[in-house]
């Protein structure tokens, strides 16, 4: 699309930050208090300013709906929203998320949730033309761009992000993450060093069933934000974070990119590496440089990546950011702090750093 | 000195000879191609002209005993905001000649630098900053258009394989190359430096619009192959001699006109080369005869493309206009691998004065407008850009990338590093250092192997600097900085020009 005037005027948050997630291969249902306790163990990785977790499967009878998570500032965003929301969708439920007061949250906004499906391409007054999936993601890009101060920051089937400014074991007690079971959860804790603190710029970051969490600050971020504008993606987060998201997007949803080669185009192997490789890799990887240079995540980064059927750990070639891997029967423990795994599960089978670059994809068995 | 014709008085440069220094030597009489120090059978010394003086320091440099200093003539007009000598002394010429002025190398007059501007950043804190003495730092660059996406098939062993066959690329070990000077407008021994230096240094250099002696096709890999609007020296196995065909639309020292080659400077292996006769002007047409629009200029690039069998990414060079951005979308469009801009400030071996201060944009203004454009309407992967125009340092280069170009061209900087002193006579084919002569005597003064050797150091040295900057931007590969404007902050810029730059200013 054309860049929006002045397009190049942004303000990026920069911060530091802790990250944890755990899979169930099993799908067996952990309880919400595990990536909490995890959390609260590298409590010095935040400054309160930014805490979130994402849960998969935790809406099995709404399993087939997408379930929109809304923040908003009004109760007039919050009707704005949903006059946006009933024109392309069928509402089945809609209800406010339950919190409960804590004293170290303080000015939260109204936090909603919708179970939806979408309307059928002739009932829609525009995006008549996009298939299911990118049909979501305009209505969210849409809402988020135009509805001022509503923000829909979960937009997955069976899975939901909970997350604000705060601590995140303050988060977690806020959302009551710990009534919440799920077969994978990712969690972040934040320490922005320029931002007051916006709900909405907390982690996980999400799109459709895609949910981030990431450790670092990507220095390519000017040349990303201009190469997923070129594709339709507009960046309005001011968070690194966002430019991660929508690349999986286009990457693996979009260009049909698997897990292990859209690492590769994040954290690509060196070129002294490429020329040793044998011709037909070779090629392939030589192709992929050439081709999604612009997608190259450059800068130190540790993410997380949850979907509804993996958790999938990536560093950056250097390795410029903590990762530490971890298995205990059917879980896979991927986390900043090995502290961290430690204190939600003292015994481990196996432990590991995965090399820099190395992705880390753990997928569900059943 | 009564008699003195007007011009003669208002030279530019004064012969300052130290009396007592000067040995009478006659180096400088040697020396000098202009004729400005001669032998003065009366007095029994070394005299000169002022007035024949171009300011070139050959002299200067040789002078055994350090006798000689050029500095600009003191003599000075009556001060005039609006008549300045400039001006005053082109009228006294035009005067007595009744032509066009012409001038060589790029131009000298005031149009704005924008790359002094622009800063660059580096890490603090939030991010490290790379050392490249200790960790990889990657310059590799390829040129040619890229698919909007690769598709793979999974294989016997379930390891993914490549489906998508990529155009022709040039890989270039550093996104640096030699712009176009012909085999004429620069000599043999100049061509033969370049030629080798860019095969060791693993990137291109261009042969202009002169045609590539046959002597030089072993370097071919390494070479871009021009066809400009004279198609000098264009043949089959000149279009299948190099790694890529460039189709010069424009040249940004003289847009709207075709190339100047004085036949003064076409010798025997000249004319051979260029296929043009001895000793005749070789005088580009101002368009190519066969595009007088864009649907034409797309048969010619299909043309070029079946001629080289598809072998070769085909490459368009136009100088840096008003609506560049527009001109590069329909360059593109018409199937372009490689846009090349142009900027007013490149370099010539002959152009009218006029048209060279006056016609054309900073490459900078140019190149945003047309990276952005083409990221606007989703092709800028559909072709590779490289800037062109007075780059003067390594830091001029990381400014372009993160404008948006994939590589820079350099030329005017190639030429000083062999000596050239920027005299601007290129015209003339007297060079006193041997540069853009094809007088025998005065080309033998560049060593080919003296010069190769320099343009392999220079482009070394600003390698390593963009290696140190680029991690000091926390970046350890060329691709994340290219259209990473965020990586530059504007000083002193207008809003309109911060916009059209895509920058924002420091401070912010």
């Amino acid at each position: 699309m054309k860049a929006p005037l002045r397009y190049h005027e942004f303000d990026k948050d920069i911060s530091g930050c802790g990250i944890f997630g755990v899979i169930h291969k099993k799908r067996g249902l952990i309880p919400g208090h595990m990536p909490s306790c995890a959390m609260a163990t590298m409590h010095d990785r935040g400054n309160g300013l930014g805490g979130g977790f994402a849960a998969y499967g935790i809406y099995p009878e709404q399993a087939d709906k997408y379930a929109f998570h809304l923040m908003c500032e009004t109760e007039g965003a919050l009707e704005s929203a949903r006059e946006v929301i009933t024109k392309f969708f069928t509402i089945h439920d809609s209800q406010p998320i339950p919190t409960r007061k804590v004293l170290a949250i303080k000015n939260a906004p109204i936090v909603w949730r919708f179970f939806l499906t979408p309307k059928r391409k002739g009932e829609r007054p525009t995006f008549r033309d996009l298939g299911e999936e990118d049909f979501v993601v305009a209505v969210v890009m849409h809402i988020n761009a135009k509805v001022h101060g509503a923000f829909v920051f979960s937009s997955g089937k069976n899975m939901g992000a909970f997350k604000g400014v705060g601590f995140p074991e303050d988060i977690a007690e806020f959302f009551r993450v710990e009534d919440y079971r799920a077969y994978i959860w990712t969690a972040h804790n934040r320490f922005p060093t320029n931002t007051p603190g916006w709900w909405g710029g907390a982690h996980p970051f999400t799109l459709l069933d895609w949910s981030i969490v990431h450790n670092g600050e990507i220095s390519s971020y000017g040349i990303n934000m201009r190469y997923l504008c070129e594709n339709d993606y507009l960046c309005t987060l001011m968070t690194d974070t966002e430019v991660v998201a929508y690349l999986l997007d286009l990457l693996v949803r979009r260009h049909g990119l698997s897990r292990k080669l859209c690492s590769k185009v994040f954290a690509p192997p060196f070129w002294d590496e490429i020329d040793r490789m044998p011709p037909e890799e070779k090629r392939m990887y030589t192709a992929l440089r050439a081709t999604y240079g612009s997608a190259m995540l450059n800068g130190p980064f540790a993410i997380l990546v949850g979907s509804s059927k993996c958790l999938w750990g990536l560093n950056d070639r250097v390795k410029l950011r903590p990762l530490v891997v971890a298995e205990k029967g059917d879980m896979v423990f991927m986390s900043s702090e090995e502290s961290a795994i430690r204190e939600v599960q003292p015994d481990l089978d196996r432990v590991w750093m995965p090399k820099a670059g190395e992705p880390v994809i753990v997928e569900t068995e059943v | 000195m009564l008699l003195t014709p007007i011009n003669r008085n208002y030279h530019d440069f004064k012969i300052d000879r130290d009396k007592d220094l000067c040995i009478n030597c006659k180096v400088c009489v040697r020396q000098c191609s202009y004729q400005a120090h001669y032998w003065d059978e009366n007095r029994k010394k070394v005299m000169h002209d002022n007035s024949k003086c171009v300011g070139c320091h050959r002299c200067e440099a040789l002078c055994p005993t350090a006798a000689l200093n050029i500095r600009q003539n003191d003599s000075e007009f009556r001060t005039n905001a609006l008549w300045r000598p400039v001006f005053i002394k082109n009228i006294y010429k035009q005067a007595d000649t009744g032509g066009v002025l012409l001038t060589g190398m790029g131009s000298p007059v005031d149009i704005p630098i924008y790359y002094d501007k622009l800063l660059l950043d580096a890490s603090q804190v939030t991010n490290p900053s790379i050392d490249p003495l200790r960790e990889p730092m990657e310059l590799r660059t390829f040129l040619g258009a890229k698919p909007d996406r690769l598709e793979f098939e999974k294989g016997k062993d379930g390891k993914p394989i490549l489906k998508t066959k990529l155009t022709p690329q040039i890989q270039l070990e550093t996104p640096l190359m030699f712009s176009a000077m012909s085999f004429g407008s620069i000599n043999f021994n100049l061509h033969i430096a370049m030629a080798r230096a860019a095969t060791k240094l693993g990137i291109c250099y261009n042969t202009g619009e002169g045609g590539l002696h046959p002597s030089l096709y072993m370097y071919g890999k390494n070479t871009i192959v021009q066809v400009a609007s004279g198609r000098f020296g264009v043949h089959r196995d000149y279009l299948n001699a190099g790694a890529a065909i460039e189709i010069k639309i424009g040249q940004g020292a003289k847009p709207g006109i075709g190339g100047h080659l004085p036949g003064e400077k076409i010798n025997a292996k000249v004319s051979e080369t260029r296929m043009v006769p001895l000793g005749s002007d070789a005088i580009s047409p101002a368009p190519h005869h066969d595009i007088y629009s864009i649907e034409d200029l797309l048969q010619l690039i299909y043309a070029l493309k079946e001629a080289s069998e598809y072998r070769l990414p085909v490459s368009v060079k136009i100088a840096a206009v008003h609506n560049a951005a527009a001109i590069a979308s329909g360059v593109v469009r018409a199937g372009a691998d490689i846009v090349v801009i142009d900027g007013m400030r490149g370099g010539t071996g002959a152009a009218p004065g006029m048209i060279r201060d006056n016609v054309g944009i900073p490459v900078e203004l140019a190149l945003a407008a047309v990276d952005q454009r083409l990221r606007d309407e989703g092709i800028r992967h559909r072709a590779s850009i490289v800037a062109a125009s007075g780059h003067r340092c390594s830091a001029d280069v990381v400014k372009a990338i993160a404008l948006g170009a994939d590589a820079v061209y350099i030329a005017t900087a190639a030429l000083l590093a062999v000596g050239c002193t920027l005299c601007a006579r290129c015209y003339t084919g007297k060079c006193p250092w041997g540069i853009a002569t094809n007088d025998a005597e005065l080309a033998k003064r560049q060593n080919p192997e003296v010069a190769e050797q320099k343009l392999i150091n220079l482009i070394q040295a600003w390698s390593h600097e963009i290696q140190e900057m680029l991690g000091g931007m926390g970046l350890n590969s060329i691709e994340s900085l290219r259209g990473n404007r965020d990586k530059l902050r504007a000083v002193g810029l207008s809003q309109a020009e911060m916009d059209i730059l895509g920058v924002k200013h420091a401070g912010k």
